[in-house]
């Protein structure tokens, strides 16, 4: 067991060295960091003599570890298009996008997760059948899409819930918070439910996918023929075993309710690091970019970390067998 | 429908009919079956795969899976008709007066819960007894199915137990309630050979001891050889011949029935060759008209074609062919080859 | 059992099939493909179809901006049907234009992405030892990021590497390459997996022996085997390929507004959104929303069709 964890730990820094080396690259020969730092009338000699202060005429190794210890310091540069440091610029913008994600997540498996349950242990009652299509609809429709149709229903035409930005927020330390004020509050709905929709429908279909073949099983057959109830088949044994794979891709989902707060903060005018982004990636504002890709790759790689233990703790085939074995049947 | 005791039968199918509606139309699995069980008794369902026996099986625990549907008959046990009782009536039978045991065990046993747990939670499903009777019952349970070290092997998890071990374990569970008939569908086909016959003896005893009936199904006749009391064996849906084990293997009256027999080997017995029944049992989708058997029948005649035969006397047991009636089979037909 | 007189022709067997069967007793999914094949052919035939050329300056007259959907107010006209954006461009028209590159973008990444899933996918399997190790590790880094995020990030990279007007006239190829490069890991890991099966089978061994290309062999023998999850994979990939273009597009870093797909339309659309004129993103919306589902109950229904389990 312990191996098994020094070794995903072992993998989770290769795969960050890798973003790093992504994030580095981008940082250093995309577009030339001197130009977009400079003014016009700045000489040649000037700019070589930033050139090197900068340490950008060091071996290209030199450069990448300077770059890994300057990120692991919190030090991203500055960005091209502000001038201001790019760590403090990621910081005033992450409280946002957290508890916007965190909003859409509940949001999502707490409508997502029973509805899948439901729809799996009846489905061909209509209810079930009537979720499927509306799920269908769910995975169909673009984030921004159904971003837009929101604020046309209920801020445009019914004026009940604002149309963009994060309304009144409160300040707690270096954070900053929406859950305790009512514009805050209400500012969050209308974007928590466009983020969380397409992950509620991915939840719905999997839990909903998972149960039907559970269901199937030879060990429910056999529980079954021993006459247990049907409740302690359908809580007790289907959902339990259900919950074992869902486990996995619900957390990974949730990491990538973070990357897809991108479009939601874009649509909503929320002042997070989604639409940091955004702005970086149509400036060309690379440092922003590549720390961007750093914290995106960093908060992939705990989520996945974390997905990981907790399948050991919840399969016991795992445990005995040290993890080698990723037990696909059921 | 006489049966070695005198006592009223245990289980009772009349005519059962199971089918299966497809874009195709209706397939007949399962074609007028009829059988009884006797309280204590092991029968034997013998016949080769697709033949209607794990439906057959599946049919008397409620538990065909849909489409599959019983059509037509009836299916009593201690008198009482079970086919036509609605969910939660047969829930209740399941498990605690009907038992069954499936043929793969790794997969019959939820591997996320110990085997302590599925154990006594069965118990208390249909017995009411608190946590720490159940967790003795279920321990005295796994020491009869014969579980060396059952105090700490109640705490594991299914995967951790052999093969062998672990149909000892769903021997258990489907003995947990006491229930007076016991469904084995393919008990030991998933299972080693060399342990086959631990579990075979091992469920013979049990049963011998609980006084449960048994109705084994399998394609292994050598199993029900060694098993059975009386032995059913079902071809294309119906039953071609249903008698005492004995008489059934060492003088089967029934064509197919010794073509099956005269194919097994056997040792310490000089064999110029082993019998083969030319062609294949039909699809269901082709079942012949009159007898189902009857184009690969070495002694079939023109009634053959045409009249279906029911089971009739032939000695001790009871056959499905016009060989066995007053009237015969009529005029014999040349027999040409069979292609397969 | 005697042999048939002739094997039925294929569109026997196709027509007797149970894909066609379980296509044909699913309304939704003959709905779904009508839908679809409609789409596609009037966004194809647009140049012909099409009552305006919307994106040609020379015909647009700044007097026709931002009328209201005929059927929706006495201000509309009939030769604008569904209205006009500010700059006087027909909605219906710029719906038809932005339709086909949508279309075309989707289609286009899916093969890319295929195209490359697959190569390496063979290649993974087959050659094995490092250059297999490589491309997995480089796959499941890739994997731990959502696509969307990949096809952005390769669009950043390639804004900064050429000038703004450059970029807007190499958009689609942008476009497509960002989003093939973000989906192919998927068709790449099943490839692989298939030819690693293949590998070990006595055919190869023996083809090797006789001098046959192995490759070759194998290649015969592994693609026919991952049609079908290769196809699953693809039907699912068109409709999220659609998508992303179209939040690419919306986000300004997609397809410019001189050569709008429907995700543009939505974004310049919803510029005027605030005023009331919802027409201009409503109707490229809907159109977007009807193709993505009609596809996707195209996927559902073809995954079904080929699950060999629920047969």
């Amino acid at each position: 067991m312990i191996a098994f964890i020094l070794r995903r730990l072992l993998q989770s820094v290769a795969v960050l060295l890798a973003v790093g080396l992504v994030a580095f690259s981008l940082f250093r020969y995309v577009g030339d960091p001197i130009n977009a730092m400079v003014g016009q009338d700045t000489t040649m000699e000037e700019r070589a003599q930033l050139r090197d202060k900068l340490g950008l005429n060091d071996p290209a190794p030199v450069q990448f570890f300077h770059f890994i210890a300057n990120a692991a310091r919190g030090n991203f540069g500055l960005s091209y298009r502000t001038s201001e440091p790019v760590a403090r610029m990621i910081v005033e913008r992450v409280p946002a996008t957290l508890e916007l994600s965190l909003c859409a997540a509940l949001f999502a498996l707490g409508v997502g997760l029973p509805m899948g349950v439901y729809t799996g242990l009846y489905p061909k009652h209509w209810t079930a059948r009537l979720f499927q299509a509306v799920s269908l609809i769910g995975i169909s429709l673009p984030t921004f899409l159904i971003g837009i149709l929101l604020i046309l229903v209920f801020a445009v035409t019914l004026h009940w819930l604002p149309s963009f930005g994060r309304g009144q927020t409160v300040q707690i330390g270096w954070w900053t918070t929406n859950f305790l004020t009512i514009s805050g509050l209400k500012a969050l709905i209308l974007p928590s439910i466009t983020l969380g929709l397409f992950q509620l429908t991915l939840i719905m279909r999997l839990v909903r996918s998972e149960m039907l073949e559970v269901m199937r099983t030879d060990y429910i057959k056999f529980a079954r023929a021993r006459g247990l109830t049907n409740r302690a088949i359908n809580f007790g044994h289907a959902l339990k075993n259900t919950l074992v794979p869902v486990i996995t891709v619900t957390g990974l989902q949730l990491g990538s309710l973070i990357a897809f707060a991108i479009v939601t903060e874009t649509v909503f005018a929320w002042p997070g690091v989604g639409q940091l982004f955004i702005q970086s990636v149509q400036f060309s504002d690379i440092p922003v970019m590549a720390a961007y890709l750093l914290l995106i790759g960093l908060l992939f790689v705990l989520i996945n970390l974390t997905v990981d233990l907790l399948y050991f703790v919840v399969d016991p085939r795992l445990r005995s067998q040290g993890g080698t074995a990723r037990v696909g049947g059921h | 429908m006489a049966n070695a005791s005198n006592n009223p039968p245990l289980l009772e199918v009349r005519n059962l009919r199971v089918e299966f509606p497809t874009r195709r139309g209706t397939l007949l699995a399962v074609d007028d079956v009829s059988f009884d069980i006797a309280p204590g008794e092991v029968l034997g369902v013998v016949g080769e795969s697709g033949a209607g026996k794990s439906l057959t099986g599946n049919a008397i625990i409620g538990l065909l899976e849909p489409p599959g549907r019983i059509a037509a008959g009836e299916i009593r046990l201690e008198g009482r008709r079970i086919d036509n009782l609605p969910y939660e009536e047969m829930r209740k039978i399941r498990g605690a007066r009907i038992g069954a045991i499936f043929q793969d065990p790794l997969t019959s046993l939820n591997p996320l819960y110990t085997v302590g747990r599925q154990l006594v939670e069965t118990i208390q499903t249909h017995l009411p007894l608190g946590a720490a009777e159940a967790r003795t019952r279920a321990l005295d349970l796994l020491k009869e199915v014969g579980i060396p070290g059952a105090e700490a092997r109640i705490d594991h998890y299914p995967h951790q137990f052999s093969g062998g071990m672990r149909q000892r374990v769903v021997i258990a569970l489907a003995l947990c309630a006491s229930p007076r008939l016991i469904v084995a569908d393919e008990p030991t086909t998933a299972l080693d050979v060399s342990i086959q016959a631990q579990i075979i003896a091992l469920l013979k005893k049990l049963c011998r001891e609980h006084g449960t009936a048994v109705m084994l199904v399998t394609h292994d006749m050598g199993v029900i050889a060694e098993t059975a009391d009386r032995v059913a064996v079902m071809y294309a849906g119906r039953i071609a011949e249903i008698g005492p084990v004995r008489d059934v293997v060492k003088d089967a009256k029934h064509p197919y029935t010794k073509g099956l027999m005269g194919s097994i080997p056997s040792l310490g017995v000089r064999q110029e060759r082993l019998t083969q029944i030319d062609g294949a049992m039909p699809r269901l989708t082709e079942i012949p008209r009159g007898c189902a058997f009857n184009p690969r029948c070495t002694r079939r005649g023109q009634r053959c074609l045409v009249e279906r035969p029911e089971l009739m006397a032939a000695g001790a047991s009871r056959a499905a062919c016009w060989l066995h009636d007053k009237g015969g089979v009529g005029a014999p037909i040349e027999r040409e080859r069979v292609d397969a | 059992m005697a042999t048939s007189a002739t094997q039925p022709g294929w569109w026997h067997r196709v027509a007797d099939s149970d894909v066609w069967w379980s296509f044909r007793s699913s309304p939704m999914t003959v709905a779904a493909a009508v839908v679809t094949i409609l789409i596609i052919v009037v966004a194809f035939l647009s140049p012909v179809l099409a009552p305006h050329t919307p994106f040609d300056p020379a015909s647009l007259s700044l007097t026709d901006g931002l009328k209201p959907p005929v059927f929706f107010s006495s201000e509309g006209e009939w030769t604008f049907p569904l209205g006009t954006d500010d700059q006087g461009r027909d909605v219906l028209s710029s719906i038809m234009y932005g339709t086909r590159l949508s279309l075309v973008v989707g289609f286009a990444s899916v093969a890319v992405a295929m195209t490359l899933g697959i190569g390496l996918g063979l290649v993974s399997g087959y050659v094995g030892g490092t250059v297999d190790a490589v491309i997995m590790r480089i796959a499941d880094v890739q994997l731990t990021f959502p696509a969307i995020l990949v096809a952005l990030l390769i669009d950043g990279i390639v804004r900064g590497l050429i000038s703004v007007q450059r970029h807007d006239e190499i958009a689609l190829f942008v476009i497509v390459g960002a989003i093939g490069l973000s989906f192919w890991v998927q068709y790449a890991r099943t490839v692989r997996g298939s030819v690693l099966v293949e590998k070990n089978k006595e055919y190869v061994q023996a083809a090797r022996v006789i001098g046959l290309s192995p490759v070759l062999i194998m290649v015969r023998h592994v693609l026919p085997n991952v049609t079908g999850p290769v196809l699953v994979i693809a039907t699912i990939n068109l409709g999220l390929a659609i998508i992303t273009e179209a939040t690419l597009s919306f986000l300004g870093v997609g397809l410019p507004s001189t050569q709008p797909s429907l995700g543009t339309l939505i974004r310049l659309g919803n510029e005027v959104l605030q005023s009331g004129d919802w027409w201009i993103t409503v109707f490229p919306g809907a159109t977007l929303a009807a193709l993505v589902l009609a596809v996707n109950l195209l996927g559902d229904w073809l995954r079904d069709a080929l699950n060999p389990k629920l047969r």
